[in-house]
């Protein structure tokens, strides 16, 4: 387990130094954005949307979390995030974060995961 | 890869593995720690211990077909299979076995919903399609029929009906399992079987009459582990037309009695969805006197500082489903008779709404009282609002509640019942030492089920994380689990670490219901290979694992 984890925390170091270059050429794949934007709305979107909860609670969990984690120094809401590359996510949500369980890939391949971070690089911009 | 299957041999692993990928192909099998970590429970209560439930790998079939490979696989390497559909059955051990190194089937890939019919009402789905799936599904083609969701919408209508799971409309459809109709199952040698009229190859009935003839086994499927469902009807609900809500409250302690009369006499005649009970008199336990009388059962004392502050002891909020004039009427009936039955009852209307509600109207309720229902799920819309239970709030930062740590018993439907429950569990919370707060006079129902009432007990067990807390706090379940089924409290579900000490309590005529799923189980199923274990039902190839999990 160990190692597995060095690795992929790894991945997000040398992520966070691509972020740049990356994202650039992920933007530009309009129909990742729009695979991206579709699996966010359906997978992601029900924590982590912006606006009120489903149930009339301020807002949905995965925002009110990190609004929790972060303060003022972060958007609460992931599509007002500019560094979630492919990497940071895949972390994330592989491993599970805080309360959010980890995705398995017969819900959500990696291939999904390129398509979502293609798509928080553009949301952010709206 | 450190985990093997009990009893098999690294190199006949490596077989299997070789053989299932040649079946499903090598992306979809999954045997790397990383990949594997996501089959873990990830609010386990035994997290990194020695004896946590991890699979030895794990296997994603898209057809009926590739599922009867993997079954005939698995009986010839003796590789235990836990079977999974959506695998979001959190709080009751998410989608981990109940043996370490089980291989689990991952159903998610088979997402299609195979039909939805909105004149005759039902769906046929595949188990990997979630209850926001069914709902987008439904909306997508404008059709007017409703989906019973528990509160999280990503499980799915197969995995959660299985578990025995339950949802928040009108009673009949808020029992999942009772609410399927005609199952199609991969049986532990492989063959397929259809319950119902599924049985009658040329039958247009299958979803709609699930008795077909003879003994039914489609209750064994249902927390059990006879075969691996690949296709499972259900009942829906027609969208009705219109909504409305409305508070009932009541003075005295007493009047709880024949306020749940009342409510189950609207219940059972079809009238009321679900009703929402709850306490009046919570804002009274900052007040030491009132705590004090409430933890002695000192009703006397309740009823009187209840009249002096001017709060109902108990209320209840009533739901209708229908047109905007039978609404109403069942409304004004359900007045009437609460009138007639409860000197002092009093009510307040909500709102009346013409279904579909707006966002709006889920999202901001304007009823005149304080409501405690979660709207969105009395209007069947999936959603994940509820995960905030799981984790952070703005009280405690660091909170990780592990949530449903506890346990959901059985009560009688009745407001002597739920008195009696009360003191029995303040009692037995006492003798035990529970930490946390006591249950007292306030402990309400819950009326998932129409026909009972579940109240949770136990809960905050836990005095901290560590993992010897965690251990202890298991411990303290146990001895829980012991103690309410003396006095006739079953639980209706548990996760895996105490499934063992739940089927215990179900001890009629020395365990003959255990013994008797295990005469099956061994008959059905030789070699053990379909989820050993689960609901204490273990077979003879496994029997060895029974109660292990109770071992330090
Ligand atoms: C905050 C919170 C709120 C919750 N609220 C509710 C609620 O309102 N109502 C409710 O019912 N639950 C609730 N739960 C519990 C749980 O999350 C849900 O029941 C969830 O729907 C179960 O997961 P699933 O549907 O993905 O089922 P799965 O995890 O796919 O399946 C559950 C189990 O059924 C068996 N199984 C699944 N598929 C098959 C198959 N095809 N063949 C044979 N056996 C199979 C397996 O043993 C499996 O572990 C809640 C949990 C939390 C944390
Ligand atoms: C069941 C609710 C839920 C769902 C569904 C969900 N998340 Fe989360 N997610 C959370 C919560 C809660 C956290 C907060 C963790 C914290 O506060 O530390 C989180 C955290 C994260 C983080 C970490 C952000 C940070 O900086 O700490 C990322 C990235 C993330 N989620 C991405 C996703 C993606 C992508 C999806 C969809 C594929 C998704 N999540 C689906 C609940 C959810």
């Amino acid at each position: 387990m160990k190692t597995s984890m060095n690795k992929l925390f790894r991945q997000v170091f040398l992520g966070l130094t691509l972020v740049a270059s990356t994202q650039i050429a992920i933007a530009q794949d309009s129909e990742a954005v729009a695979r991206g934007k579709a699996k966010f709305d359906h997978s992601c979107a029900p924590c982590h949307g912006k606006g009120a909860g489903d149930d009339g609670r301020e807002m949905l969990p995965g925002t009110y979390s990190l609004k929790i984690k972060y303060g003022d120094t972060m958007p609460a809401a992931l599509e007002d995030r500019t560094d979630l590359t492919s990497e940071v996510i895949s972390v994330f949500v592989r491993m599970g974060a805080w309360s959010m369980p980890p995705f398995r890939k017969t819900e959500l391949s990696d291939k999904e995961i390129d398509d979502i971070a293609a798509y928080l690089a553009v949301s952010s911009r709206k | 890869m450190a985990i093997l299957p009990p009893g098999v041999s690294q190199q006949q692993f490596d077989t299997a593995i070789d053989r299932l990928k040649s079946v499903v192909g090598e992306e979809w099998v999954f045997t790397s720690d990383a990949d594997i970590h996501a089959y873990r429970d990830h609010f386990s209560y035994i997290k990194d211990q020695p004896n946590e439930l991890i699979p030895c790998a794990a296997v994603g079939p898209d057809s009926v077909e590739q599922v009867q490979a993997i079954v005939r696989i698995a009986n010839e390497f003796r590789i235990p299979l836990y079977s999974i559909s959506t695998g979001k059955n959190f709080a009751y051990g998410g989608p981990s076995p109940n043996v370490r190194g089980s291989l689990t089937v991952d159903l998610k890939r088979m997402d299609r919903v195979l039909e939805v019919d909105d004149k005759r009402n039902f769906a046929l789905v595949e188990p990997g399609v979630s209850y926001i799936d069914l709902y987008n599904y439904i909306q997508e083609r404008g059709l007017k029929v409703w989906v019973d969701t528990p509160d999280p919408g990503w499980g799915s209508p197969i995995g959660n009906a299985l578990d025995h799971g339950i949802g928040y409309t009108l009673g009949p459809y808020r029992d999942h399992f009772s609410a399927h109709c005609g199952m199609e199952v991969v049986l532990p040698d492989g063959e397929i079987l259809r319950t119902g009229m599924g049985a009658m190859p040329a039958s247009d009935s299958w979803q709609e009459y699930k008795h077909g003839f003879g003994p039914d086994p489609a209750g064994l499927f249902g927390q059990g582990n006879f075969g691996i469902v690949t296709k499972m009807g259900f009942r829906l609900m027609p969208q009705p037309e219109h909504w409305r809500n409305g508070l009932v409250t009541v003075p005295r302690r007493q009047d709880f009695i024949a306020m749940v009369d009342t409510v189950n006499y609207l219940t059972d005649l079809g009238m009321i969805g679900e009703p929402w009970y709850s306490g009046g008199l919570q804002a009274l336990m900052s007040n030491t006197e009132f705590a004090e009388a409430a933890n002695a059962f000192n009703e006397e004392e309740m009823d009187r500082q209840a009249l002096a502050a001017g709060l109902p002891s108990w209320r209840v909020e009533l739901q209708f489903y229908g047109s905007e004039g039978t609404t109403l009427a069942n409304w004004e009936y359900a007045k009437e008779l609460m009138t007639r039955n409860i000197p002092g009852v009093q009510f307040t209307d909500g709102e009346s709404l013409p279904v579909p509600l707006t966002d709006e109207q889920i999202q901001k309720s304007s009823t005149s009282y304080e409501s405690v229902m979660r709207r969105n799920i009395t209007q069947g819309r999936p959603g994940l609002g509820i995960w905030y239970m799981t984790g952070r709030t703005d009280f405690d930062p660091n909170a990780w509640n592990e949530t449903h740590i506890g346990l959901f018993s059985l009560v009688g439907r009745s407001g002597e019942a739920v008195f009696k429950a009360q003191r029995d569990f303040a009692d037995i919370s006492r003798r035990l030492e529970m930490p946390g707060f006591f249950p007292n006079a306030l402990a309400v129902p819950v009326n998932w089920y129409q026909n009972s009432f579940l109240m949770g007990n136990g809960f905050g067990a836990a005095k901290g994380n560590s993992p010897q807390q965690k251990k202890d706090a298991t411990k303290l379940l146990r001895r829980l689990l012991e103690e309410n089924a003396k006095l006739g409290y079953g639980d209706y579900r548990a996760p895996p670490i105490l499934q063992d000490d739940v089927a215990d309590q179900y001890s009629f005529n020395n365990n003959i219901l255990r013994r008797f799923n295990e005469k099956l189980k061994n008959a059905i199923d030789p070699n053990g290979i379909i989820s050993p274990g689960r609901a204490g039902i273990w077979p003879e190839a496994y029997a060895d694992l029974r109660g292990a999990l109770r071992e330090d």
